[in-house]
């Protein structure tokens, strides 16, 4: 890469001609097949959601923060509620971090100039768009107040626009499914000769894992919504019992898809995790095949544990009992994962830069959100804890905890590999504190809510939760702050970031050791040649 | 969590706790581990690399596998147990037929007694839930009891309770139903025997002694009215009956009616037929769940509210 000098500042200079300038206007980016500027794109568009999602979510916390109706009526709170929980899962999560990283990162880890399927790969950002329009609409018609879990009956009876907003999902699933076929098809057929399996890192074997499970229960979830709006558009009953269906048929069928759905969305983090505590410790990853095929594991034991939704909801003693034990054995697999993260730092050369820090608070707000999660598999402790604020507390900490804190430790750490630009240190640790406490505040006191028998979907509550509630109200708030300024310094940082060189971190995976910064539109000059493991920090650079 | 007072409750809260000290040792073995690492293998001025370490090591694996699964096994054959309890219900139980709809609940006593938002039961007896819903899916929870059951609409579930402590207990729909989920709110109310047996009795003879008036103030509370319908000029679900009665009002098909007695009975037993402009057509009729001098009451009660008598 002998590109003449650009912008110099520092030791650094950012590459004249790179994917980003490679071609120029609109069209060039409406029209691309490049797997990084995709990327870009699903970025932007997974941001937009992500604040929407989140003005919802602080709509609801300002209602919440004292007793009594205090600013809007039940009817728009169970509409904020909706449809803060289906932007954010169905906009949000799931195309996060396997759209985003799975994207920029995944042919970069294997050495190859793109995904399998170029064009596939943009028509899924187009599916993902059509199916955003759709929820949009039905957000600014009639809104939707059946929860994102879309239970029937009441889905069927309600007049909200649940039409619109199931095929905006259905769309949206589409979306999903491709994206998860072009990784298979990737990892499988475009590995860099000499790159095996065993050589990939491990954020590579978690994208894999996690298209799996795209490919394979996302379509349980278009046959369910199809049917769904083929009741309510057509009279044909399926789920509605005043038409002969069955309503709980209709979670089944829902949380087979939405449980391995979880795993969608936290498993690419687990992956970040894995590269990161690697990198900032400068130690080869603990247990490498065991973090490897644990990230399988979960792909499959994910798909077996659906019924832990649905022990009071009238299915056999029995189903719950099973379901239970395996809820417990799928555990397991999340374990050794967290005690291998541990361990690769012990003995390291550990250094704190801010994706270090997304890094430990994810392994400090996982190991709770997976421990309540014990919790709640237990068959007699979750008859008490169902549909309380305590199940609330536990997957926004998998969710958010997991999930969401693992895509900013990556967005953090691929930001100069994507942009050529270092965001500022400074600002990106305040942000981190802002959302660490924050996030905590807001849901730890939900525990304690759950616990003492508050239920979720409430517009307001009973005086005794009245303190509690307060507290997890000015907690959103600070996490609000805390995502607004992580957004502020990092648009900041394309114009005024210095540059960062090819690896700032120092990181041994293909894409720091063998692109610049930003990457040359076809990513590598020549194949890359596989000289070492992922992990090992002491072969000869 | 909350007081305990159902004979299960005991078992629950005591694995609920065990589970947590034991998430409370393993998050600080861990929290603990990563902060010590972190401080004290941070990296040094001038270091580039680690020293070599351990990328494996069977014994430590082996017990990080092994203790853990140990645990949920544990773990898992005590909330089956406590699960095995909650599920069968002993063959002595006082039966009491529980309705859900938006948004209040209805129980049926074995003689033909029926409440509103009112469980009241005796202490030390052992009561089955016989519940079904006559509209979307609701959930029977009641934390003082440990208890929540799913009530559905197109089939009967069953649970059961035997209440150790006599007191007031919250009891909660716990399946999201609609506008008006967090109002359906009820109370339990555990009594000792010679409490119940004359609580009972009072059914009979509720609404002597009181003026209709005053009867149907107590049972516009009791009756769940309440929880739609406003009586201070504030909006609810359904329209405000402060100052209505005697006056013309409005209907979604653009006719006008008088809230005449007439109007007012009709609306308590046939509620969709004519439904004021502006309002949804969601009331469920009170057709065989109010007694007609219940009826009666509640017209003398809305009566009183104010407006044009004539």
């Amino acid at each position: 890469m002998n590109s003449t000098v650009a912008a110099k500042n520092g030791d650094y200079t950012i590459p004249k001609l790179h994917y980003i300038n490679a071609a120029k206007g609109l069209k060039s980016w409406l029209t691309t097949v490049d797997h990084k500027r995709i990327a870009i794109l699903y970025l932007i568009s997974v941001t937009i959601a992500f604040f929407l999602g989140g003005i919802f979510a602080l709509l609801i916390r300002l209602e919440l923060f004292k007793p009594g109706e205090q600013f809007y009526g039940p009817d728009l709170y169970n509409q904020f509620f909706t449809l803060h929980g289906a932007i954010m899962i169905f906009l949000f999560i799931i195309p996060s971090a396997p759209a985003v990283f799975g994207n920029f990162v995944l042919p970069l880890q294997i050495g190859a100039i793109d995904v399998a399927f170029p064009k596939l790969n943009l028509a899924s950002w187009y599916l993902y768009v059509i199916g955003a329009s759709f929820a949009v609409y039905s957000m600014l018609t009639s809104a939707i107040d059946t929860g994102w879990t879309f239970y029937t009956p009441y889905s069927t009876s309600t007049s909200t626009a649940v039409i619109s907003m199931t095929f905006g999902v259905f769309i949206l699933g589409f979306s999903s499914i491709f994206t998860g076929m072009n990784f298979i098809v990737t990892v499988h057929r475009l590995r860099a000769p000499g790159l095996t399996w065993f050589k990939l890192p491990l954020m590579t074997w978690a994208l894999y894992a996690t298209a799996i499970i795209q490919v394979l229960a996302t379509p349980v979830l278009a046959i369910t919504l199809l049917l769904l709006i083929l009741e309510k558009a057509f009279g044909i009953g399926i789920f509605d019992p005043a038409m002969g269906g069955d309503p709980v048929l209709f979670q089944h069928f829902f949380w087979f898809y939405s449980h391995p759905a979880v795993y969608i969305m936290i498993l690419p983090g687990m992956g970040v995790i894995s590269d990161l505590i690697a990198c900032f410790s400068r130690r080869n990853i603990f247990g490498y095949k065991f973090i490897a095929f644990s990230s399988l594991a979960i792909a499959f034991l994910g798909f077996l544990v659906w019924g832990h939704h649905m022990y009071t909801s009238g299915q056999s003693e029995l189903s719950s009992v099973i379901f239970s034990f395996l809820t417990f054995m799928v555990a397991i697999p999340s374990a050794i994962k967290v005690f291998n993260w541990t361990t690769t730092m012990y003995k390291g050369s550990i250094s704190l830069e801010t994706p270090m820090l997304y890094a430990m608070a994810f392994i400090f707000l996982f190991a709770i959100g997976g421990l309540t999660g014990i919790t709640l598999g237990a068959l007699s402790v979750d008859i008490h804890l169902h549909d309380t604020y305590y199940v609330v507390a536990h997957f926004h900490y998998v969710m958010i905890g997991g999930a969401v804190i693992a895509f900013l430790g990556g967005i953090h750490f691929w930001w100069p590999k994507m942009f050529g630009r270092m965001y500022n240190n400074f600002w990106s640790v305040v942000a981190f504190v802002f959302v660490f406490v924050g996030f905590n505040l807001t849901f730890m006191t939900q525990f304690f809510l759950g616990s003492k028998g508050m239920p979720r979907r409430y517009h307001d509550y009973l005086p005794e939760f009245a303190q509690l509630n307060g507290f997890s109200s000015v907690g959103a708030l600070i996490q609000g702050i805390g995502y607004t300024i992580i957004l502020i310094n990092m648009i900041v940082s394309l114009k005024r970031g210095k540059p960062a060189g090819p690896n700032p971190w120092g990181a041994r995976t293909l894409e720091w050791e063998h692109t610049t910064s930003p990457p040359d539109e076809h990513n590598f000059d020549g194949v890359p040649a596989i000289t070492h493991d992922p992990y090992d920090f002491r072969a000869p650079k | 969590m909350p007081p305990a007072a159902s004979t299960y409750a005991g078992d629950v809260d005591a694995l609920y706790y065990f589970i947590l000290y034991i998430s409370i040792f393993f998050f600080t073995l861990i929290v603990g581990a990563m902060i010590y690492f972190a401080i004290r293998y941070r990296r040094k001025k001038g270091e580039t690399e680690a020293p070599d370490g351990p990328t494996h090591n069977t014994f430590l694996e082996t017990t990080w596998i092994v203790v853990p699964v140990i645990i949920v096994i544990i773990i898992f054959f005590w909330g089956f147990r406590g699960y095995m309890i909650m599920s069968v219900v002993p063959a002595n139980a006082m039966e009491i037929k529980v309705t859900g709809q938006k948004w209040f609940w209805t129980f049926s006593y074995p003689d033909g007694q029926m409440t509103t938002n009112e469980l009241v039961v005796e202490v030390g007896k052992p009561v089955k839930l016989l519940m079904s819903s006559k509209d979307v899916i609701h959930s029977m929870f009641i934390p003082a009891f440990r208890l929540k059951r799913d009530v559905l609409p197109n089939r009967y579930s069953i649970t059961w309770f035997e209440a150790t402590q006599i007191g007031d207990y919250h009891l909660f729909c716990a399946e999201y139903c609609g506008t008006s989920h967090s109002k359906m709110i009820g109370t339990v109310k555990v009594r000792s025997s010679s409490d119940f047996a004359e609580w009972l009795e009072s059914l009979d003879s509720a609404g002597e002694g009181v003026t209709p008036a005053e009867y149907g103030e107590k049972l516009f509370t009791s009756r769940a009215c309440i929880t739609c319908h406003h009586v201070d000029g504030t909006v609810g679900t359904g329209p405000d009956l402060q100052g209505i009665f005697g006056h013309e009002v409005e209907l979604t098909d653009g006719t006008k009616v008088t809230a005449d007695e007439n109007y007012i009975r009709e609306s308590i037993l046939d509620p969709i037929s004519k439904v004021v402009v502006g309002y949804q057509p969601v009331m469920p009729t009170f057709q065989g769940i109010l007694k007609e001098k219940e009826v009666d009451a509640l017209i003398a009660y809305v009566k009183s509210l104010g407006g044009k008598d004539e």
